[in-house]
């Protein structure tokens, strides 16, 4: 079996090429934000709700490295217990949203059936709800909390991955190697699932990554204004609204800390993802 | 599934008779709006059904977070008319946004049409302002990076990428935090009074809102102008002796503004959604602030009708910029037929 649509990325580029000097930077920077918050049990200093009130709005010492909040709790375990309710959300919303998104694109973009005419109507009217505005309406419906804004999120998410990835199977169905096995008389599911969609893994994946950090910034958003992350849960959107009163008492570090986490993986996430999207997707436009 | 099946070219619509520009330009126009009345119709059905998803008595789900009397629950069933079938209830919700008529706002007592006429100017100078912010800023940015290779346009590039990743919530504090705390220059809170004032209050957080949007247009701009600028006719208008800014406005800018108004339908829904988060947080007196505190006091006939209100403007703006799209590129209303 000689007739194997390899995948483009592994074929012609090597991993040293993958990204540029900024973009493995970014790289680093995320696996350590993301490392810091997976083990965040093992590494935090303190408990993240521990409240000190002999050590309020303390500036960054030898006991607390970047100091503490309003209530004297230690700002650097709080920013890594953080993370890890921050970075779960978009991590479930891109998962679910990717996975869906590339079976309906598949299945839409291949044939041309009155369900993928239902489906793309359905697309265009989710078009219609910004992603926010979506879990919003969510959020007034299921309640306060993570769910009902990563279910929202994932539903808004869903569209533009099917576009894609139906963007990709029209263009990659004209391909020879498809028509090949059409020839040699392969089943449609296992030429669509096994042969089509490893080639269109990186691209989609690479638009995934830019996602991420949109839902990210979302969802912290919301926990900002009140609405996801509940206080005392340790969130950087959360601790961000935690930290206006004292910001206006001239208190910068408990607000800017996480803001600028948030800013540094967004900024991060979006520079791997563009550099990715440029250099695997490059193709479609 | 047989192999010919697969094998067929996706099919394409059989071109049309020749018809003048101007008819097509009608044809498109009709098209655009009735895709604006089915989409508003269907995003209408979601809006209302969407309680539907919760089982469990409605009057209750209405009424959550307070605890209500017998007659509240029957007076609840009464003005919702939640004992008559959903498609009944569906149908005296529209007819009533048709009218004017958006129910009753638990929380204020009042009409909503009333909470939300008395909200929606400071969302409106919100947005437009940072729509100004936006156009000037953006426009500028992108074409100052366009003209001016190396220094100024890797400046330009690296600075709009860093902002266009700030979220506007994060924009929000670090600005109060710099302009308002540190300096004292903007206030931080609170809509102010008319004219002048109003707009003081409204600079920090227009800018806050429009920063993503900024970056964002400042981006498009700069990429689309590149692409002009290698263009013949470009090259030709120049060695013709036309004065730079003549060539740079009249023939770069004008062909460059198809992919900027593109973006501007979705930098306008964008604009909205944001201003929940930034009336929020500078304590605006707008539909935004409105939509964050009434989920937050369970008050599901305004959300109902804020949503409703976003997702109008938002289908709106998209089809306005469809319009306005062939008067600017007279190709495209030609080209419906063709393609």
């Amino acid at each position: 079996m000689t007739l194997t649509g390899t995948i483009p990325l592994l074929r012609t580029r090597s991993y040293g090429s993958l990204l540029s000097g900024t973009g493995w930077f970014a790289a680093v920077v995320t696996l350590v934000v993301v490392l810091l918050s997976v083990l965040a049990p093992v590494l935090a200093p303190y408990d993240p709700d521990f409240v000190d009130l002999s050590s309020v709005l303390g500036g960054p010492s030898g006991a607390h490295w970047l100091g503490t909040d309003a209530l004297g709790r230690d700002l650097f375990s709080r920013l890594m217990y953080g993370g890890r309710t921050s970075l779960m959300g978009p991590l479930i919303v891109v998962a679910a949203s990717t996975v869906l998104g590339m079976l309906l694109g598949l299945a839409t973009g291949w044939t041309d059936g009155w369900m993928s005419r239902i489906l793309n109507r359905i697309f265009d009217l989710l078009f219609a709800f910004p992603a926010l505005l979506l879990s919003m309406l969510a959020i007034a419906i299921f309640g306060k909390g993570l769910m009902a804004p990563i279910l929202a999120m994932t539903i808004s998410y869903v569209p533009y991955v099917a576009r894609l990835t139906q963007q990709l199977v029209v263009a990659e169905r004209a391909r020879p190697y498809v028509q090949a096995y059409r020839v040699l008389g392969f089943r449609t599911p296992w030429v669509v699932l096994g042969r089509v969609m490893p080639n269109l893994v990186p691209t989609i994946g690479a638009q995934s990554t830019l996602n991420f950090g949109y839902v990210l910034a979302d969802l912290a958003a919301l926990s900002f204004i009140g609405l996801g992350i509940q206080p005392p849960t340790s969130d950087w959107g959360a601790m961000i609204e935690e930290a206006r009163g004292a910001l206006l008492g001239g208190h910068v570090l408990p607000g800017l800390l996480p803001a600028l986490v948030v800013v540094l993986i967004v900024v991060s996430i979006n520079v791997i993802g563009e550099e990715l999207s440029d250099r695997i997707g490059g193709k479609l436009s | 599934m047989a192999v010919t099946e697969l094998a067929a070219p996706p099919a394409r619509p059989t071109p049309g008779r020749k018809k003048s520009p101007a008819t097509s330009l009608i044809v498109l126009a009709l098209r655009k709006v009735g895709t604006l009345l089915i989409t508003l119709f269907f995003a209408s059905l979601v809006v209302f059904f969407s309680r539907f998803v919760l089982p469990g008595d409605p009057a209750r789900f209405l009424l959550r977070g307070r605890s209500p009397k017998p007659e509240a629950l029957v007076e609840i069933t009464k003005q919702f008319g939640l004992d008559k079938p959903p498609i009944e209830q569906y149908l005296t919700w529209v007819g009533g946004i048709l009218h004017g008529d958006w129910g009753r706002s638990l929380t204020y007592r009042q009409s909503v049409s009333d909470v939300l006429l008395n909200r929606l100017p400071v969302t409106l100078e919100l947005a437009a302002l940072a729509a100004v912010f936006i156009t000037v800023l953006g426009l500028a940015a992108g074409i100052l990076a366009s003209l001016n290779k190396g220094g100024w346009d890797r400046f330009i590039l690296i600075t709009v990428t860093a902002a266009g990743a700030i979220p506007p919530f994060v924009a929000a504090i670090a600005l109060t935090a710099l302009f308002a705390v540190q300096l004292g220059w903007f206030p931080s809170f609170g809509s102010g009074d008319e004219g002048l004032g109003r707009l003081w209050h409204l600079t920090l957080p227009a800018l806050a809102l429009g920063l993503t949007f900024i970056a964002f247009m400042a981006r498009v701009t700069r990429s689309s102008m590149n692409e002009q600028l290698t263009r013949e006719h470009v090259e030709v208008a120049t060695s013709r002796g036309l004065k730079r800014s003549s060539v740079v406005f009249r023939h770069v800018l004008r062909n460059a503004l198809g992919p900027i108004l593109t973006v501007s339908g979705v930098l306008i829904a964008g604009l909205l959604v944001s201003s929940a988060i930034v009336e929020q947080t500078f304590g605006l007196t707008g539909i935004g602030q409105l939509l964050v505190q009434s989920i937050d006091r369970l008050d599901f006939a305004v959300v109902q009708a804020i949503v409703m209100i976003v997702v109008t403007a938002f289908v709106l703006a998209n089809t306005i910029v469809d319009l306005i799209q062939p008067l600017i590129d007279p190709r495209i209303a030609a080209g419906t037929e063709s393609r």
